[in-house]
């Protein structure tokens, strides 16, 4: 007997051994991300002080707009040979079908994240190290809130019109809470100072929006996929 | 509803519109911001009436869910429409007020960045609308996005308000006591605007109702 | 109990009725062919038994139990228009994906069996979006036939096949007839579909105007039904 979870992880394995063969949204979810933060540079200027300031900020706008090309296909790769009919005829639970793709979709944007990390520390001249462990924590944090966002927006948008276009302009003002949170601890940490007083509340904040936001996604998960 | 109920409830709103207007002129000015002060009279009803238009939306969604019954999208639809017209009041007179004091026309204030970022969630919820061709999938997916919208509206309220606190910036209107006379007019104003608020929301809801049997004629007309 | 009950089903898009109050059954061990022209609404209904939509009004019961349940979906078999697997995995990954989740105690066996029993066992590792079209459809019925289904339901499922993969199909079908799985199955190309079918239903404009056992007068003269019981053209 297949239990919820292994269910979870029979759809997250097939989600990730199909993009790792063909590697199309996570090569282009990157290629993206190192296009922005170059822009970037040229926009704010990496050697002022100012930008240093600012710039954990920046790095999560990367995030969000690299983090969508990926989020896009997680339920468009069910689009070709009506794949989304064989999901929703099996016997599992819509919740299970959306978390398996919302865990394949956190570990590739996470991927991305990881890599796009590094770089930016050299574009930026930022030590994004210092404070590693905590920063890890709000990367997890805040990509979980904009994978569960954007997955479910995902399946919304699937067979409409304009599916690109409308899963950004849907997502990110959901997200705005969460994506405010990140950039206010992000800013901090690669500056090198830790999370303090203050800032305690965004992480709770953030842990808030991820909590309420899969329970309500996995509530209607079946809504939208069946009607 | 009735014809006349409407134009009762529209005259109504007028007239509580049009005495006010004229109470308002008639108050003395404010001791710092001077005249302006008293676009908080419009301001302030406008962004409480969104608030109702959000509330409604929400539960014409949330009913629609339970009961696939196509007047409560009708609702959704209309009652949001409105909600991001008075919205749009209330970012325009917001603008204008920070204008006139600061000389801005943009002030980064906590209440007017959230009406912003709730303007933003109801306007996609059209446009996710406008992309839907079938009508039962669109009555479906912007009812889940409208409760999405919904329940990120007081989150995003909490979040954006302890953002300002962090850096601090001037706000509209702090505190301080108000004359018990200027109270009643803001709540007469808030009854005209909530009044006014039915009748458009009736008005688009009839249209909604008339443009789905429209579509299913056509439909039946091209069908064979 | 029937294999297949349609009780009064409705299916509203906005206001336009797209079904109007169909009423079928399919018993155990039948194959019901479900004809009618472009538009009737044949998909439609196929896909409110199969569980993607839902009716506007009215039930369907599969062996007495709502389509959407857990254990009821484990029975059933679907091939609509598209053919339902993955190009980026294999054929023998796309099996096995589909044993697991349809919880198989052994799903790389059944895949395999599946694989031979269409013919596909050489090309097994082979990545489906290198498939010929034939082979593609083929992967289809193995995914659909793959768990045992009591009740297989099929849209069109001859339409643009090959004759290998036709008659692979009619063969499966045979066999799960005498089996006795229930079939019921929407059609165009009524000669191969009447050959297997024990009733047929006719669908006009969203209606049943025609349910009964299929006859000899049919098989030979497929237009019978619709000049019968149809709509002039």
């Amino acid at each position: 007997m297949l239990s919820f979870f292994q269910q979870v992880l029979v759809v997250m394995v097939k989600d990730l051994r199909a993009e790792l063969r063909t590697k199309e949204a996570v090569n282009a979810s990157l290629a993206f991300a190192l296009v922005i933060l170059l822009m970037f540079s040229f926009a704010f200027d990496p050697l002022e002080e100012t930008t240093r300031e600012i710039s954990g900020g920046l790095l999560w706008i990367v995030f969000a707009f690299a983090g969508t090309l990926v989020l896009n296909r997680s339920f468009a790769r069910e689009q070709p040979n009506d794949c989304l009919d064989a999901m929703i005829a099996a016997p599992i639970s819509g919740a299970a079908l959306f978390l398996g793709k919302a865990l394949a979709n956190y570990v590739l944007v996470l991927a991305v994240e990881l890599v796009a990390l590094p770089v930016f520390g050299i574009f930026y001249g930022v030590h994004w190290t210092a404070q590693f462990p905590q920063l890890f924590m709000v990367l997890l944090l805040g990509t979980w809130a904009l994978t569960v966002v954007g997955t479910i927006f995902s399946a919304l948008t699937v067979n409409i019109r304009l599916r690109e276009v409308m899963l950004p302009m849907l997502t990110y003002p959901i997200l705005v809470p969460a994506l405010m949170g990140a950039m206010q601890l992000t800013a901090g940490l690669v500056t090198g100072k830790p999370i303090s007083g203050d800032s305690f509340s965004w992480l709770k904040m953030i842990v808030g929006f991820d909590v309420i936001f899969t329970a309500v996604s996995l509530v209607l998960v079946e809504t939208v996929l069946v009607g | 509803m009735r014809d006349k109920l409407l134009f009762a409830l529209g005259l109504a709103a007028m007239a509580l519109l049009a005495r006010n207007t004229l109470a308002v002129a008639g108050y003395p000015n404010e001791a710092n911001q001077g005249a302006i002060f008293k676009i908080i009279f419009f301001h302030v009803p406008v962004a409480m009436a969104a608030m109702f238009c959000a509330a409604v939306s929400l539960i014409g969604s949330v009913m629609f869910l339970l009961t696939r019954n196509f007047k409560y999208d009708a609702l959704a639809v209309s009652v949001t429409e409105v909600g991001l017209a008075f919205l749009a009041a209330n970012l325009v007179t917001g603008s204008i007020w920070g204008r006139v004091i600061w000389g801005i026309w943009w002030t980064w204030d906590a209440r007017l960045t959230s009406a912003l970022v709730c303007w933003l969630l109801y306007a996609g919820y059209l446009m996710l609308r406008h992309a839907i061709e079938e009508p039962t999938q669109r009555a479906t997916f912007a009812a889940v996005f409208s409760i999405f919208a919904f329940i990120d509206v007081p989150i995003v309220i909490f979040s954006i308000k302890w953002w300002r606190t962090q850096h601090p910036q001037p706000v509209f209107w702090g505190g301080g006591s108000i004359p018990a006379e200027w109270y009643i007019t803001a709540v007469l104003n808030l009854l005209a605007m909530v009044l006014l608020g039915i009748v458009l929301t009736v008005t688009r809801l009839r249209q909604e109702e008339a443009q789905r049997e429209i579509d299913s004629l056509r439909r039946t007309a091209h069908a064979f | 109990m029937s294999a297949v009950a349609v009780d009064g089903v409705w299916k509203f898009y906005g206001d336009y009725p797209a079904l109007r109050d169909v009423r079928l059954t399919a018993e155990p061990g039948a194959c019901l062919a479900l004809i009618g022209r472009n538009g009737a609404g044949k998909t439609t209904l196929l896909r409110i038994i199969a569980g993607f939509s839902r009716p506007g009004r009215g039930e369907i019961r599969i062996f007495g139990k709502q389509p959407r349940e857990t254990a009821t979906r484990s029975k059933m078999g679907f091939i609509g228009h598209g053919i339902s697997v993955y190009d980026e995995l294999s054929a023998l990954e796309n099996l096995t994906l589909f044993g697991k989740l349809y919880r198989l105690p052994d799903p790389h066996t059944a895949a395999m069996e599946w694989l031979e029993r269409t013919g596909l066992e050489r090309v097994r590792n082979g990545l489906v979006r290198e498939f010929s079209r034939g082979m593609r459809q083929r992967l289809a019925v193995a995914r659909a036939f793959l768990h045992d289904p009591g009740v297989l339901l099929l849209d069109e499922p001859f339409t643009a096949l090959d004759d290998r993969a036709i008659a692979v199909l009619q063969r499966l079908l045979r066999e799960a007839l005498a089996a006795g799985k229930t079939i019921v199955m929407s059609t165009h190309q009524l000669r191969e579909a009447l050959e297997l079918a024990s009733h047929v239903a006719l669908l006009t404009r969203g209606q049943v105007t025609f349910h009964g056992p299929c006859t000899p007068e049919m098989v030979s003269d497929p237009g019978y039904v619709y000049a019968r019981y149809g709509e002039a053209v």
